[in-house]
């Protein structure tokens, strides 16, 4: 046989192809999405209940069939057998239909919900009407488009999750951090609200594990008269969302590293590894791109910090009688705490930070001008020439719909599935800036066993060019690392762990390995 | 400005370029015919089976080499003259150099077969025979049974990438127990288990007498020496590496399997070195081989003789002996020395755990007199490099190890750990009593 007759089959040979359980449970979870996208044309097919019960399970079923399908015969283990054959995970046109279709879906999402069927004085239709029954079942109130979203969301990360602890079941680490997410979506971000909702109506919608700065509207005016007039249950909650951010999620990451966020905890997170888990290996690791991340990351933070002073700002009073915060407090107290923060950065972590000192500094005083400049310019409505209403909105359009949600989820088939938490998201680059300077998590590189191979970086979801620090012995201590642990997951010689120790040696830079002429290595790594 | 030419762009000449880079500003050239950039040999088999592309099997950037002033030459060098100090190139050019280092790796082992250079024959060694196994093996229909020759560890990743795309596989291995040559028997024969957990057609104790040619010159068939007739379309020649150094043997420097070198090395000719798998030591260094065809020891030799040539002499003084691989599903890690039944001293002793269930296995080597703690063979567990490395530098004996073996785990967080199991079989065979103590941070980290 010559051995040139290359196959010309349309259905890809093996690992490419999918076996026939696997057709078979893409029929069975497109049949569900087709009913969904049949509600969009408002056909009327009868019983809501009924027909979305049986879409929902359609594509938990389909879903579940698939993983069965693909992973139950094999042995336990890596599982990336073509992963750069298959069109859907290499950019091919799989991918890019995906692409387009979710893109699409969140440009209507987020800006045109009356065509999902949502009727503000009325009676939902098409899709959105689909979902009432469920909604009024848990909170007693039609669905929202946000419903329609929450409710996929939660089916998405369920049906994902367990097709990604069936994927690592040789992996405890994988499977406890995606019980994990999965949990924290379907309590956290789905029954717990909607429940509250129903318990107390004037509650605004609160994920409790959502913490500002990646819940920006969390500190808005509505919210906050909502939480104080719903007594001590509203109170708690206000105060929590302080708490989180000073207290418990410094503490947490200082034990674990950001990882108890963003790969445990989060609600985007969770998509990501889930949904997002056939992608992770788009993200870009080139130092271009990660130079792009840190300006973009940390030039959000500064946006959201801004506009969230601003806004509160904004509907604080300047009597101290009526309320003990009024305006210059406020704007004092921020001045203060970023000021001690920049501070104890300058004077004990200014080494580890090396260039980047200079880029904080320049953002550090960016933001104190500016307070200082509201103290003066501006009056209740105005922040400067814009009114804080239009910085609030501005950074819900750019950030909030149109990064997190358009870029970064209708994306993943392009860009990799960590595009918003990487270039985007503020809570990730507060707690990374964490995660760099105070915490005891590293990823410990085992002495000179690398083998420069580059699984490792080429499925880290955050484009961190792992395989540059593993071959030369160094511990990788990156702000952007979500601790995902699929590094040492897909590590074929067993050299990366990740795990939390004492702060002293966690930054090991090392030319000479271990294993060499022990003088050598004392020469060359101690300079 | 002196003139350093490495012929080789692998681990070791990579290795050495940027050692000297960091400590010189001499001009640096790397001449490869293989690849233009350098990439990292040992994950080929993940571009055929779809883990990576070949861009991730890239370590550096393509900016990094000018950024860093290495030149790199796309060349075959045919004839290296030493009295001239000029390298001739295929295509006609030649090159000058003031340091010429030879570090251009090994090719497949060929032992004579009958029909070994026929089509669809081929080893698994450099960037073109990846390629060549994707014109020859791209997918179950057009090999139809792929046949390799050769158990060792590229032979069992050459079995496992066909088997990624579900071609059949026949592995003939000529041990009675696959890579029985290095490993003990209880590991050995859990290897072999593994194997045909697989769907491998494994084939002990077998070895290749001929392969047979179809019309147009392709293997159709292999012959064993238990008679048999295989058919199949690809044979895998993976019965180990000899250096890649055919075209040195008019250049006068000495020549044994490899490139002689000393401890320097140093070739018998000034101003010429040898490094990585290429090199060959005048004795063996402790109880390694004069010729070692590893990742590690290449990378090591480029990092000592950067030393050398940028004026501070500095021995190839490798510390203890460690490596790693994997079989199949199977990681295998391996500190101090374990040496198989074939191999071991009389004076070697050893103590093998096993799990019930899960490939999970290790051996530990020690003196039977002394019960110094000689070496570890870990499967399906990670171990600390650095604690082992130091343990055996203070000579321990095996009773602390396995007191303080937590510490060693380095298995990913939440893993069930097998220790007390270990240890309280250790404790029976051995008539001891000993308590593993907990994992410590602070003993740990007062290593690392």
């Amino acid at each position: 046989m010559g051995n040139f007759d290359r196959s010309m089959s349309l259905a890809g040979e093996p690992p490419k192809a999918l076996n026939m359980g696997q057709k078979l449970a893409v029929l069975t979870g497109m049949t569900g999405m087709g009913i969904l996208i049949l509600q969009l044309f408002n056909l009327n097919l009868g019983n809501s209940a009924l027909w979305l019960s049986v879409a929902i399970l359609a594509i938990f079923a389909g879903i579940i069939w698939f993983s069965q399908a693909a992973y139950a015969h094999k042995h336990k283990g890596i599982k990336n057998d073509g992963v750069w054959f298959k069109s859907m995970s290499s950019r091919g046109v799989l991918a890019w239909m995906a692409g387009v279709a979710l893109t699409g879906f969140y440009i209507v999402l987020y800006f045109y919900p009356e065509y999902l069927g949502l009727v503000k004085d009325g009676d939902n239709t098409g899709l959105i009407a689909l979902f009432d029954p469920l909604s009024k079942a848990l909170s007693g109130n039609p669905a929202s488009q946000w419903f329609v979203y929450g409710t996929l969301y939660t089916v998405a990360i369920l049906a994902f999750g367990a097709k990604f602890i069936w994927k690592y079941r040789h992996n405890k680490y994988e499977q406890l951090r995606t019980v994990s997410v999965m949990f924290f979506q379907t309590a956290f971000a789905f029954f717990i609200p909607e429940i509250m909702a129903r318990l107390n109506g004037d509650l605004p919608y609160y994920d409790l594990k959502n913490m500002w700065p990646l819940n920006y509207y969390n500190f808005e005016r509505y919210r906050v008269n909502g939480f104080i007039d719903s007594g001590s249950v509203g109170m708690t909650m206000l105060l929590f969302g302080i708490i989180s951010i000073f207290v418990i999620s410094p503490f947490l990451t200082y034990k674990y590293g950001k990882r108890w966020y963003c790969s445990w905890v989060c609600g985007c997170g969770g998509l990501a590894e889930t949904a997002g888990d056939s992608f992770r290996q788009l993200s870009d690791k080139s130092k271009f791109a990660w130079k792009v991340e840190r300006w973009v990351v940390h030039s959000v933070v500064v946006f959201v910090t801004l506009m969230t002073t601003a806004v509160i700002y904004s509907y604080l009073g300047n009597d101290t009688s009526k309320y003990w915060l009024t305006k210059t407090t406020f704007l004092s107290g921020v001045a203060v705490i970023l000021t001690a923060v920049f501070a104890w950065v300058m004077i004990y972590k200014r080494e580890e930070l090396e260039k980047d000192a200079k880029y904080g500094a320049i953002g550090y005083f960016t933001i104190i001008a500016v307070l200082i400049g509201m103290h003066f310019f501006s009056d209740s409505g105005n922040i400067f020439i814009f009114k804080a209403e239009t910085l609030r909105s501005t950074y819900s359009f750019l950030i909030g719909s149109i990064f997190s949600g358009v870029i970064g989820t209708g994306f993943y088939p392009i860009l990799g599935n960590r595009v918003w938490c990487r270039f985007g998201c503020p809570m990730a680059a507060v707690l990374g800036f964490q995660q760099r300077l105070f915490s005891k998590f590293r990823i410990t590189t085992n002495g000179g066993q690398c083998i420069s191979c580059g699984n490792c970086s080429t499925y880290c979801e955050m484009g961190i060019d792992v395989r540059a620090y593993a071959q030369k012995g160094a511990n990788i201590v990156r702000s952007s690392c979500v601790g995902c642990g699929i590094c040492s997951a897909v590590c074929p010689r067993g050299v990366l762990k990740l795990e939390n120790g004492p702060e002293k040696g966690r930054i090991n830079s090392k030319d000479v390995l271990l294993g060499n002429d022990v003088d050598l290595m004392d020469l060359v790594n101690k300079k | 400005m002196e003139h350093i030419v490495i012929i080789g762009n692998g681990i070791s000449g990579v290795t050495l370029a940027r050692h000297i880079r960091k400590l010189s500003e001499k001009r640096i050239t790397i001449i490869s015919a293989e690849s233009e950039y350098f990439f990292s040999r040992t994950a080929l088999m993940y571009v055929y089976m779809g883990h990576m592309k070949f861009e991730h099997i890239q370590p550096y950037e393509n900016w990094f080499w000018k950024k860093n002033r290495i030149e790199l030459v796309n060349g075959f060098v045919e004839k290296v003259e030493t009295e001239t100090k000029k390298l001739l190139l295929k295509d006609g050019t030649s090159l000058s150099y003031d340091k010429l280092i030879v570090a251009t790796g090994s090719k497949p082992n060929k032992f004579g077969w009958p029909g070994q250079d026929l089509k669809g024959v081929q080893g698994l060694y450099s960037k073109q025979d990846l390629e060549m196994l994707e014109k020859n093996a791209p997918n179950n229909k057009v090999c139809n049974r792929a046949v390799i020759v050769g158990g060792g560890l590229i032979g069992i990743e050459m079995a496992e990438m066909l088997r990624s795309r579900e071609i059949p596989v026949t592995f003939l291995v000529r041990e009675k127990s696959f890579w029985n040559g290095v490993l003990p028997t209880g590991e050995s024969a859990m290897i072999n288990e593994h194997i045909l957990e697989h769907h491998i057609d494994l084939r002990l104790d077998t070895n290749l007498e001929k392969i047979i040619a179809d019309d147009n010159g392709y293997a159709k068939a292999v012959v064993t020496d238990k008679g048999e007739t295989i058919e199949c379309n690809v044979v895998g020649l993976t019965a180990g590496v000899t250096p890649n150094i055919d075209f040195l043997k008019d250049s006068g420097i000495e020549l044994g399997r490899g490139v002689k070198v000393n401890r320097f090395l140093e070739t018998n000719i000034k101003d010429v070195y040898a490094i990585g798998d290429c090199a060959e030591q005048h004795e063996g260094i402790g109880s390694r081989r004069p010729i070692e065809a590893v990742w590690y020891t290449g990378r090591m030799m480029g990092e000592a003789l950067a030393q050398t040539l940028c004026g501070n002499p500095m021995k190839y003084n490798p510390g203890h002996w460690f490596n790693s691989a994997k079989f199949l599903d199977v990681e295998y890690q391996t500190y101090g020395w374990v040496f198989s039944e074939r191999s071991k001293k009389d004076t070697e002793q050893h103590f093998h755990w096993r799990h019930p269930v899960e490939k999970i296995c290790i051996t530990v080597a020690l003196n039977k007199d002394s019960h110094q703690f000689l070496g570890i063979n870990t499967f399906g567990i990670r171990m600390r490099h650095e604690i082992f490395d130091q343990w055996l530098t203070e000579n321990r004996d095996v009773d602390h190890v396995m007191t303080y073996l937590k510490d060693a785990n380095f298995d990913p967080e939440f893993y069930k750990l097998h220790e007390d199991e270990i240890v309280a079989k250790y404790n029976a065979d051995f008539n001891k009593n000993i308590n593993p103590k907990k994992k410590s941070w602070k003993r740990i980290f007062s290593i690392a």
